[in-house]
């Protein structure tokens, strides 16, 4: 094991997109999951996206506009950074995936760019977007500063008041944020808002969707765009230890950091896939985004998946500590991993993921994002059973910094509470 | 020969222009709500719309959202909206079409739908997110409980697609004369009209045209290219006004007159 920090360096060679690896059906299905389910004015505009998307991706001239994006604008390839001292103590080799240090600071930027030069492509003029943790809304209006799109992000109220240097920095970017002040004021609510502006305004109009969510082809794409984490990690990976990680982890929200980083590794069956969900502060309805855990198939923003639902089949509002996992679908094509058991899925709270942000900072230097500290607060209970030593990729998906004023005053209240230690008591 | 073709046809036959009416059900809450869809059928509504309050409501615009919340905050559901048709079926003269989002019913279950849609009187059903492609079993299954599937189509939709619609859906077609959500607008869109005719030209359905129709002119504009016109967001916007007067009955009762061209507002 390496005792001390090193940092992986190979040859800054930014690998394509991995187009077409695993398509779902013609209709956009992987196995039940999934499909097209929108209003009838949104069928021919999505109709055309895919149309316009399968013809871009077989295009090598697209293809070679996007690396070259990737390398020079976002400073791809990310490094595969071996954590040694957070490893030492799990017993662990962890390497972490520094999306954080891609250009706005998350993996968000991969698609954003990808859809925009799509967009541009269709001779689309205007993006909307929405935005939960405010990284999406920040990829999309850099993506749009540097084409030269109009940009609108839909932003839940309450997402803009925990994210709100996010806010600033769209705003700064030539963006356009649009408060949304219903239902439950998160992301869920602004892909509503979303999706009501691009039905007004299809003609000159792309909807730059951030997850692996929606109707086909978004799943499909934005798991496309986001490929290049996996398929740089694993040349990595192997360049560092000569063989392949014994698992790989990342957050799910929508997940399409965890689908990226996984997709170059599904073939690889003795690789464990580890998706780590939002447990917020117990898995109780209302109190969490953990699907897995508590979610029944329904059909949400497009798609057929995992939701949090109540009896009625009305969505059931979620809570995480974390606004960009604070989201009741699951992509579908993570329900069809889960199924098939190629992939699994645990849930971290809200306290343990707060403790794995402070604990990154002190061993590593690192403030991750908070979606991001839910993937390396799941180490500890996954390194029961691992093997000494086993070598772990963790996708780092973003920087904290958006985070600092939000974990500052939680662990203030934290601090002023009895029982603090205990998460349940903690929150309530 | 089902209610709603029913009614289409004694519309043609009197050469009357039809409005079609949406209510969401449970808003304000279940007893207002029976007073309102009895006053919009003594008006003389000739189809009643029941919308499902759901919680994402993402094709419509603020007055239907606010309206769903309403109703949810009253705990209405699909199964309450199912009650309340059912108790009210036998007192109203027009024919219902239930419109709803596709989870509330996934999560009930096809069959159990069917069987509860049925047994309460709902003549016609509508999925405002479950596009063609998508419903080929739920449409059979329609079809065999003996309940209409009422389709929409679009500016957006191709000729092609238009025609299969036209061979699909039954009772009528909905015809959504704007882009957009759902709102009361100033003036019956442009794009209303070129969509009439090619729903006319290339479907054997009877047609309506909603989507921001509010007054009684904006009925008689689309009764000279369409059957009928449907009127939402107006509706439930002065139900929100009106809710807490003794006379809501009455006051809706006259508001559907007027749309209707028979009474001085």
């Amino acid at each position: 094991m390496t005792a001390g920090p090193s940092v992986t360096h190979i040859e800054p060679r930014v690998p394509p997109p991995a187009f077409g690896r695993r398509d779902p059906d013609a209709r956009g299905y992987f196995g039940p999951y999934g499909g097209r389910f929108v209003p009838e004015t949104l069928v021919a505009p999505v109709a055309a996206l895919e149309d316009a998307y399968l013809e871009a991706r077989r295009d090598p001239a697209f293809t070679a506009s996007l690396t070259a994006a990737l390398r020079d604008y976002v400073g791809r390839p990310t490094p595969l950074y071996e954590a040694g001292r957070l490893g030492e103590t799990f017993g662990l080799r962890v390497f972490l995936k520094r999306e954080d240090l891609a250009h706005t600071g998350a993996h968000k930027i991969n698609n954003a760019l990808g859809q925009a030069l799509l967009a541009k492509r269709m001779g689309k003029s205007r993006i909307v977007a929405e935005t939960g943790a405010g990284q999406h809304g920040v990829a999309t209006a850099t993506a749009c500063a540097w084409l030269g799109l109009a940009c609108v992000v839909y932003m839940g109220v309450d997402d803009m008041a925990r994210q709100a240097l996010n806010v600033v920095r769209m705003r700064l970017l030539g963006a356009e944020v649009r408060a949304v002040d219903a239902g439950s004021r998160t992301l869920k609510d602004a892909i509503n808002e979303a999706m009501r502006d691009w039905v007004a305004t299809v003609a000159d109009t792309h909807y730059l969707l951030g997850s692996v969510l929606g109707p086909h082809p978004y799943p499909l794409m934005v798991r496309e765009f986001q490929s290049v984490i996996g398929e740089e990690a694993r040349a990595q990976v192997v360049a560092v230890t000569g063989g392949l990680p014994a698992a790989v982890v990342a957050s799910v929200g929508g997940g399409s950091n965890a689908l990226g980083l996984f997709d170059a590794f599904v073939a690889d069956a003795d690789v464990r896939l580890v998706g780590v969900e939002a447990g917020g502060e117990a898995i109780v309805p209302g109190r969490h985004a953990a699907r897995m855990a508590g979610g029944h198939v329904g059909v949400l923003h497009g798609t057929r998946t995992l939701l949090l639902q109540d009896d009625h089949g009305n969505v059931l509002p979620t809570h995480s500590v974390s606004a960009g996992l604070d989201y009741p679908a699951i992509g579908p094509e993570h329900a069809w991993l889960a199924e098939q058991g190629r992939a699994e899925y645990v849930h971290v709270g809200d306290a343990e993921a707060l403790e794995a942000f402070q604990q990154l900072g002190r061993l590593e230097g690192l403030l991750p994002a908070l979606e991001s500290a839910h993937a390396v607060a799941a180490l500890r209970a996954l390194s029961g059973s691992l093997s000494q030593g086993a070598a772990v990729i963790v996708g780092l998906s973003g920087r904290g910094d958006k985070d600092v004023a939000s974990v500052e005053r939680l662990l203030a209240a934290t601090a002023g509470s009895p029982g603090a230690e205990d998460q349940n008591v903690a929150h309530r | 020969m089902s209610r709603i073709a029913d009614t289409f046809a004694r519309l043609r036959a009197e050469g009357r222009t039809g409005l079609v009416t949406y209510v969401t059900a449970g808003d304000p809450d279940a007893a207002r709500s029976a007073v309102v869809l009895q006053a919009l059928d003594r008006g003389g509504a000739d189809v009643l719309e029941v919308g499902v309050p759901f919680s994402d409501p993402l094709a419509d615009g603020p007055v239907i959202q606010r309206a769903s919340e309403r109703a949810l905050r009253q705990g209405a559901t699909l199964d309450s909206t199912l009650g309340l048709i059912e108790g009210l079926r036998a007192s109203l003269r027009a024919p219902i079409v239930l419109f709803t989002y596709f989870n509330p019913v996934f999560r009930m279950g096809t069959a159990a739908f069917i069987d509860r849609a049925r047994a309460a009187g709902v003549d016609g059903v509508l999925v405002l997110d479950l596009p063609i492609e998508e419903s080929a079993a739920w449409r059979s299954a329609l079809d065999a409980g003996g309940l209409d599937t009422i389709l929409l189509v679009s500016p957006t939709t191709s000729d092609a697609r238009l025609r299969e619609a036209g061979r699909l859906g039954r009772g009528f077609l909905y015809g959504i004369s704007r882009l957009g959500v759902t709102g009361v607008r100033d003036a019956v869109a442009a794009d209303a009209a070129p969509l009439a005719e090619r729903m006319r030209r290339l479907t054997p359905l009877p047609v309506a045209l909603g989507f921001g129709l509010s007054r009684p002119e904006h009925v008689a504009a689309v009764g000279r290219v369409a059957d009928a016109a449907v009127v939402g967001s107006a509706i439930v916007a002065k139900i929100a006004e009106w809710a807490d007067d003794a006379d809501l009955g009455a006051r809706i009762e006259r508001h559907v007159r007027w749309l209707r061209g028979v009474e001085a507002a």
